[in-house]
């Protein structure tokens, strides 16, 4: 095991882990940022969607030793006040069904949105499509992206 | 945020000048705009076990059941509100803990909340009512009679108004009144008005929710290694499991192997190191599925159901239909792997985590680790999705066990392949479908099944039963170590689909438009329970018919019978018609009627009912799993395929309106959507689909 620094949500913080721990555990475990899910460990369902340097990553594909001293950004740290435009959106969609997708759903969209503000449906359905939702709360989760996009 | 901002100077200058403690309205939704200041509770009068009553005015609702994303947290507090008359903006909801003797019914499962906890939950919040109606009467010298209530307040006859608040400590001191009245549905303010989700705040900002979010400091980490269905541990060498760092220890449970870590990726990393040999399994799917079409062709059992006769009907007939339908296990694949925390101590037994019947696991766990029942607590968390998966509370024990042998505090968590690979399936099944045809007519019917695992394969009673007059069910069990379970809409998230489009066929084959095939054999059924009374149905005929208007009222179905596909089921007491509408081959809408009586939380329903509809055309499309030496094939998402949203068709939801009380919601929209995708994709492709998934088959044709 190994020391590692890194930055998250504006703070930085040290961790003594495996060289290989993917950045989804170190939050989990380590730092007991929750909001970052575990859903497939392969980079297939979205679950763990964080920002690198505000562009959106798998973190449970991104080990501790590739973070170095870029900007973390966890579902925690997306808005000052839970107040991002998504995050309004899902409220008003009440998008939610068991909830445990929805936070990678979320920095999913916030990344795709900075890059593409105005998308199409399909743009959209496309950009969405590496994130499952389990409970197939799919379109909501369409329409809230739909409705931040305007807002 | 600005006014916020002023919000809480001002909350802070009151707080100074007056010493009480106020604090900013905390509800979320109405946090931007609302400028609610509300005063600290201080003191709480508890009602019932379901309610209690704060001084400041808010009532703290105990959701009894289990939320697995069905939306119960919601719903069913709305039912103690309703009656209890309070605004739905001073309720604070929060999750019971497991009660058998406080809240009776805690599961998740069969799609029975609502439906159960209809007259009781709604009791509860009338029982508080009245209490605080007959303080209220007792204060000012008047009949309870003359008094009302509303909005979280009681009015006497001379206009005199007091606060529940105000009232609660008093009427908790009231007699429980025993013989309540309950509202009518036209007097619901709150029932049948959409209320969001309890939790949608928590969720959207990552707030510690779930069991897999449980942290307790001292605790942890564990995964269990498991071997192929029917295999025992032989041995196994965890010399270099145990050489890594932070591993604490790797003990055996029988045939499983766990790992104790100081973090989950250890444990995880670990377990990779570990070669165990386990004797040979000889569970595959090839022969499963031969063994099952032997149980139909050898038929040793007894029928289900048998009308008439059914032999002479199939002799005298025109021309027979007949079909075999096949159906893969499937694995739940919820979105949040199993997981559960323990810690035993020599005082209890504490397991905290998400489950779907917290009274079967705590019996279980009593039972495993000899402790008396007392001793074992079971809270419930928020669960990252259920479908039956967490009925089963095999990682419950496995966690308490756990526990137990170390002495610590523990979290297990298993990887998604632990998850994919280590289930309890839908049941592989077979099924033969054939029709007597005779002068236009269905005159003969038979249904045959055979499952693993499940020797009730089969729905004896329900639609097309009372309507063809000779009609034979009967259902074969294969038994098998592979672990099998409820799946969401056991059973009938297969059988509708072969049942919807073996009717389709027929359709065809009697040049009928598959609505009036459906409706003439309703008509006939409802004609049959005229003259018969002792006919057996589970389902309402008339309520059938109901939902088959519907739909096809709303997506047009006799106009455009070329492009759409027809199929309507009946489960969990509740009737649901769908129709899927096919352009270029591809799904692009399904309408879908219900009639799931009273609908309590609209908004939330569509939600649920949307989310039925894409997972029963998700699992038919692409959903399988297949066993090889006792090992499922499929690991992972990149090898089991999951609907994903550009695969997603536009979904219509409609309630059939209705007084009656309400049925299942969380399950019934899904077993129509195979068969309406297969009838539809039949027009678009002219290849009727007879297994799961779809698209395996339609590739053949597709290319
Ligand atoms: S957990 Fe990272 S993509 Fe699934
Ligand atoms: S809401 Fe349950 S997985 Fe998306």
């Amino acid at each position: 095991m190994k020391e590692f620094k890194l930055n998250v949500n504006g703070s930085s913080h040290s961790v003594r882990v495996h060289e290989d721990t993917p950045l989804l555990w170190v939050l989990r475990d380590h730092l007991h940022l929750t909001g970052t899910k575990f859903g497939c460990g392969i980079a297939q369902c979205g679950a763990c969607s964080v920002h690198q340097d505000g562009v959106a990553m798998r973190s449970c594909v991104l080990p501790i030793s590739a973070v170095g001293d870029s900007e973390i950004t966890t579902i925690e740290g997306l808005s000052p006040k839970n107040d991002h435009p998504l995050q309004e959106a899902w409220i008003k969609h009440d998008v939610p069904q068991c909830g445990y997708c929805q936070s990678g759903q979320i920095m999913t969209a916030a990344s795709f949105l900075d890059e593409n503000p105005n998308p199409s449906d399909d743009e959209i359905s496309q950009a969405m499509s590496g994130n499952l939702c389990r409970c197939s709360a799919y379109l909501r989760i369409k329409e809230a992206v739909k409705t931040a996009s305007k807002s | 945020m600005a006014n916020n901002e002023i919000k809480r100077r001002e909350f802070l200058r009151i707080n100074g000048i007056t010493g009480a403690a106020l604090v900013l309205g905390f509800n979320f939704y109405s946090c931007k705009n609302s400028s609610e200041v509300r005063a600290e509770a201080t003191e709480w009068s508890e009602m019932n076990a379901f309610l209690s009553i704060a001084d400041n005015g808010q009532v703290t609702i105990m959701s009894p059941n289990p939320e697995i994303g069905q939306g119960v947290k919601t719903s069913m507090p709305m039912l103690i509100a309703e009656e209890l008359n309070i605004d739905w903006k001073d309720v604070i909801v929060k999750q019971a803990p497991f009660d058998a003797v406080k809240y009776k019914r805690q599961v998740a499962g069969g799609s029975q909340s609502i439906r159960q906890g209809w007259i009781s939950l709604r009791t509860a919040g009338a029982t508080a009512k009245e209490m605080l109606i007959n303080a209220a009467a007792e204060e000012w010298g008047v009949l309870p009679a003359e008094c009302s209530a509303k909005s979280g307040i009681v009015y006497g006859p001379a206009g005199d108004k007091k606060t529940y608040a105000e009232l609660a400590p008093l009427a908790i001191g009231q007699a429980v009144p025993t013989d309540v009245k309950l509202k009518k549905p036209e007097d619901f303010t709150i029932i049948g008005k959409s209320k969001k989700n309890v939790d949608l705040a928590k969720i959207v900002s990552g707030e510690n929710l779930f069991g897999m979010d449980y942290y307790r400091e001292g605790m942890v980490y564990a995964n269990v290694l498991k071997g192929p269905f029917g295999a025992k541990l032989e041995s196994f060498d965890a010399t270099s499991a145990k050489a890594v760092e932070g591993v604490i220890d790797v003990i055996q449970m029988k045939d499983k192997i766990a790992i104790i870590a100081i973090d989950t990726w250890t444990c995880f990393k670990a377990k990779k190191l570990i070669k165990p040999q386990y004797s040979k399994s000889n569970h595959n799917t090839p022969e499963i599925t031969a063994k099952l079409k032997a149980l139909l062709v050898a038929q040793n059992g007894e029928d289900k159901r048998k009308d008439g006769n059914v032999e002479k009907a199939f002799k005298q007939a025109d021309s027979i239909v007949e079909r075999f339908y096949s159906a893969p296990f499937l694995a739940h694949n919820t979105m949040a792997p199993m997981n559960f925390f323990a810690n035993v101590t020599a005082e209890k037994v504490e397991c905290i985590g998400p489950i779907q019947t917290p009274e079967w696991t705590q019996g279980r766990i009593a039972e495993l680790l000899n402790r008396p029942k007392e001793e074992v607590t079971i809270d419930m968390t928020r669960m990252g999705g259920g479908f039956g998966r967490r009925l089963y509370g095999d990682f419950a024990l496995e966690a308490a066990e756990i526990s137990d042998k170390i002495k610590k505090p523990v979290k297990l968590v298993y990887e998604r392949e632990d998850d994919m690979q280590g289930g309890m399936y839908r049941p592989a099944s077979e099924y033969v479908f054939r029709a007597a045809l005779k002068d236009g007519e269905i005159t003969g019917y038979e249904v045959l099944g055979a499952s693993v695992n499940d020797g009730n394969c089969v729905r004896a009673n329900n639609f097309p039963a009372g309507a063809i007059n000779n009609y034979r069910v009967a259902a074969y069990r294969l038994e098998s170590d592979v672990t099998t379970g409820a799946w969401r809409a056991p059973v009938t998230n297969f059988i509708a689909f072969a049942e919807q489009s073996f009717l389709d066929e027929i359709a065809e084959e009697l040049n009928e438009s598959p609505l009036d095939l459906r409706m003439n054999l309703l008509d006939k059924a409802i004609e049959n329970q005229k003259n018969n009374k002792e006919l057996t149905l589970d389902y309402d005929p008339v309520k059938f018919k109901g939902v088959l208007q519907d739909v096809a009222k709303h997506s047009g179905f006799r106009d455009n019978m070329d492009t759409m596909g027809l199929s309507a089921y009946y489960s969990h007491n509740t009737y649901v018609a769908e129709v899927a509408q096919v352009e270029e081959k591809a799904i692009t809408k399904i309408y879908c009627s219900i009639d799931c009586g009273i609908v309590v939380n609209p908004d939330g329903a569509v939600n649920q009912a949307q989310g039925g509809v894409i997972d029963g055309m998700g699992h038919a499309m692409y959903g399988e799993l297949t066993l090889k030496d006792g090992v499922a094939e499929q690991s992972n998402f990149h090898n089991y395929k999951i609907i994903r949203m550009n695969e997603v068709p536009e979904v219509e939801i409609n309630f059939v309106k209705s007084d009656n009380d309400p049925t299942g919601l969380g399950e019934p929209t899904l077993p129509p959507a195979g068969g309406a995708v297969a009838n539809a994709l039949y027009r678009a492709t002219g290849q009727r689909l007879y297994s799961q998934p779809f698209s395996k088959e339609l590739d053949k044709v597709l290319g």
